[in-house]
């Protein structure tokens, strides 16, 4: 009845489990109090606080308060821009790429990650917008009839392509992680106890019941949301290089750059999901739903994506020197080894080495390992931006105007300060949204799970006489105990 | 399901496994009785064959309302740059479709995921506030259902509908009412 999948491969849920375990373990962490949560929301509320404070500092004293200068007009602000759009596309590949492509491992964890997504993007966001300095006049990047003229955007530009992809990434992010939702709000409802919180969740749960109807269509609209979040999260990376391939910045103008964004995307936003879920799996308890095979199949997406950005670092390199272009050749020979080395340093040694570990299996399954290397690129990630975006400003085409980029208090904590936003709203989420998509776990339950294994297994130990390699694997040993 | 009154009183056959579920949903239609409403913890696959329900049409409003998108950016930005107000960047001409082809796809996957989504929405019932009729709390969490509309039938065909559920593995049967507005 449902999909084949072979009894060697590893399981995707462990444990004793049934329906109705899953219901009380996947909802069980939104039920109870953890005094560990309040702390951590006390000091990512703070930090939010503080970003929160240091963009009105910047609104009112005006953009004079971060460290830029005439020759380096882009630095931190759109290094983090970069950086937190980056992290957001994990998780619009594990919903839809991995949908599409029928990879069971991305029930697990979709759910946090696409929250991860939306939290990622709002924070991106903040920074092109308070970077225009008059705030208040953002909406002027919107084409709408005005008295000017009126005068329109320029539709040739790629900052302009940038607010239609990301304002479209995130509304479409929005609806896939919500439509997914519904019926888990609804699976939280009929648990609840309390009249007000069997309210709030029916109205978070727009009133989903689950009839054959209302599945036949979710399932088709999660497939065609998936079908069309696909070309869109490639596109908005894409559009976010175009701002820079398009310039006649030497370092900047290169056709490599769509791919080679796009790569580094999957590959920070894969290492920030997996920094975030080793956390939420432990506190949480949810070991037996976010495996150890869950971790390793990220692993080794970040192995293909940190090399592929690797093989783009040497390109670049390689095209500078074969094109016999002086300026470019300039540009990076200063990025290797110029003033800000220490820099690409830090990119080439997190992004490029430190991932090569998880060509060896237990490296990709090791925890600490896995959590201690997620971490590395998180910080090679932003370094790459930085990379890319200040060392080629810094020395330009006249010697008298080259400069060096120091950041300001207000520089940096907006860049911590948007850390604590986005914590405090995974947070929030991970307290009172279910964490791991009940409807879709249960959904992989008799194909992959630990138990529906076991079951089949001793079916077929009934009929030919002892079943040899599940016990190897480990498979039957948990069942024999109980 | 129209403005007709709705029936209050149910009959709730339970099943705890989708195999035997799927089964009993063919035994049960093969005996010719109607299947009033069907409810399910998660997607099962294969329940609409099972059930005879038609494929559902979404994806062509998905389509419908993309094809929408595609053409309102197109249009749109060709009566900005070419007929409104045009202007001279930088030599380019006036009419830039490769220009134009990041905006228009976008906008049709907004179109598109938008019209889809409130389309769903709209078709399956779901307003934030409504307050459905819940048949069974546990068909949320592990149990399959199917309910019987038993208003105004005879006690005999209700026994038929309940020993149906209970030979086809049903793991409890039960009557469901609801008062009047419920």
């Amino acid at each position: 009845m449902h999909a084949y999948e072979s009894d060697f491969r590893e399981p995707l849920i462990n444990g004793n489990k049934n329906y109705t375990i899953i219901t009380d373990e996947l909802v069980g962490p939104t039920e109870k109090t953890y005094t560990g949560w309040w702390l951590l929301l006390i000091i990512f509320g703070c930090l939010a606080g503080l970003f929160v404070f240091c963009l009105s500092w910047t609104v009112f004293f005006g953009i004079g308060v971060w460290g830029l200068n005439k020759t380096i007009d882009w630095a931190w602000d759109i290094t983090n821009f970069v950086w937190w759009i980056g992290i957001g596309h994990a998780g619009t590949l594990i919903s839809a790429i991995l949908l599409l492509f029928r990879q069971r491992f991305r029930t697990g964890i979709n759910r946090a990650a696409e929250a991860m997504t939306i939290f990622a993007v709002i924070c991106a966001g903040m920074f092109p917008v308070f970077h225009m300095g008059r705030v208040w006049n953002a909406f002027f990047i919107f084409p709408y009839p005005n008295t000017r003229g009126p005068l329109w955007v320029n539709f040739n530009s790629p900052l302009l392509w940038d607010v239609f992809a990301i304002s479209t990434y995130f509304s479409v992010s929005l609806l896939f992680w919500y439509s997914g939702l519904m019926p888990d709000f609804a699976t939280i409802r009929d648990r609840a106890k309390g009249k007000y919180r069997k309210m709030i969740y029916n109205i978070l749960s727009f009133g989903w019941t689950g009839t054959a109807k209302q599945w036949q269509r979710f399932e088709s609209l999660s497939l065609i949301l998936a079908g069309l979040s696909t070309p869109l999260v490639l596109s908005v990376h894409t559009i976010v290089s175009f701002d820079f391939a398009t310039s006649v910045i030497p370092g900047w103008h290169t056709t490599i750059f769509p791919p080679y964004f796009v790569a580094g995307a999957i590959f920070s936003g894969f290492a920030m999901v997996e920094t975030l879920m080793l956390i939420v799996r432990k506190v949480f308890k949810l070991e037996d739903y976010i495996t150890v095979n869950h971790i390793e199949s990220m692993n080794k997406i970040i192995v293909l994506t940190g090399s592929i950005v690797g093989i783009a670092y040497i390109t670049e390199l390689f095209i500078a020197w074969y094109s016999g272009y002086m300026y470019e050749q300039f540009a990076f020979y200063n990025r290797a080894l110029g003033k800000y080395w220490w820099a690409y340093f830090m990119m080439m040694s997190c992004n490029v080495l430190s991932p090569q570990a998880y060509w060896f299996k237990p490296a990709r399954r090791n925890l600490w390992v896995t959590f201690g290397l997620s971490i590395f690129v998180n910080i090679g990630m932003w370094f790459e931006r930085f990379v890319i975006i200040v060392t080629s400003l810094a020395d330009d085409f006249l010697v008298s105007s080259w400069a060096y980029f120091q950041p300001t208090w207000v520089d940096i904590a907006i860049f911590i300060g948007s850390i604590g936003l986005f914590m405090t709203l995974f947070l929030l989420f991970c307290r009172f949204f279910p964490v791991i998509a009940i409807a879709e776990v249960k959904s992989i339950f008799r194909t992959s799970s630990a138990t529906a294994k076991a079951e089949r297994a001793k079916e077929l130990g009934q009929s030919s006489g002892g079943f040899v390699g599940l016990t190897t694997f480990g498979i039957l040993d948990k069942d024999a105990k109980q | 399901m129209g403005a007709v009154k709705q029936s209050n009183n149910f009959v709730l056959g339970l099943w705890d496994h989708e195999e035997v579920f799927l089964h009993a949903i063919e035994h049960i239609r093969h005996d010719g009785l109607e299947i009033y409403e069907t409810l399910t913890p998660f997607p099962v696959h294969g329940l609409e064959e099972a059930l005879g329900y038609r494929q559902t049409r979404l994806h062509t409003a998905g389509f419908l309302f993309g094809a929408t998108g595609t053409t309102l950016a197109l249009s749109f930005m060709t009566w900005v740059m070419a007929f409104n107000y045009p202007l001279n960047f930088g030599g380019k001409p006036y009419w830039p479709l490769p220009s134009f082809i990041p905006i228009t796809f976008e906008l049709t996957v907004l179109f598109s995921a938008w019209g889809m989504v409130l389309t769903y929405c709209v078709r399956n019932k779901l307003i934030p506030g409504y307050v459905p009729r819940i048949y069974e709390p546990r068909t949320t969490d592990d149990r399959f259902a199917l309910v019987f509309d038993i208003e105004g039938k005879s006690s005999e065909e209700i026994e038929k509908i309940k020993s149906l559920c209970n030979g086809n593995g049903a793991v409890e049967v039960k009557n469901r009412t609801f008062k009047d507005g419920e």
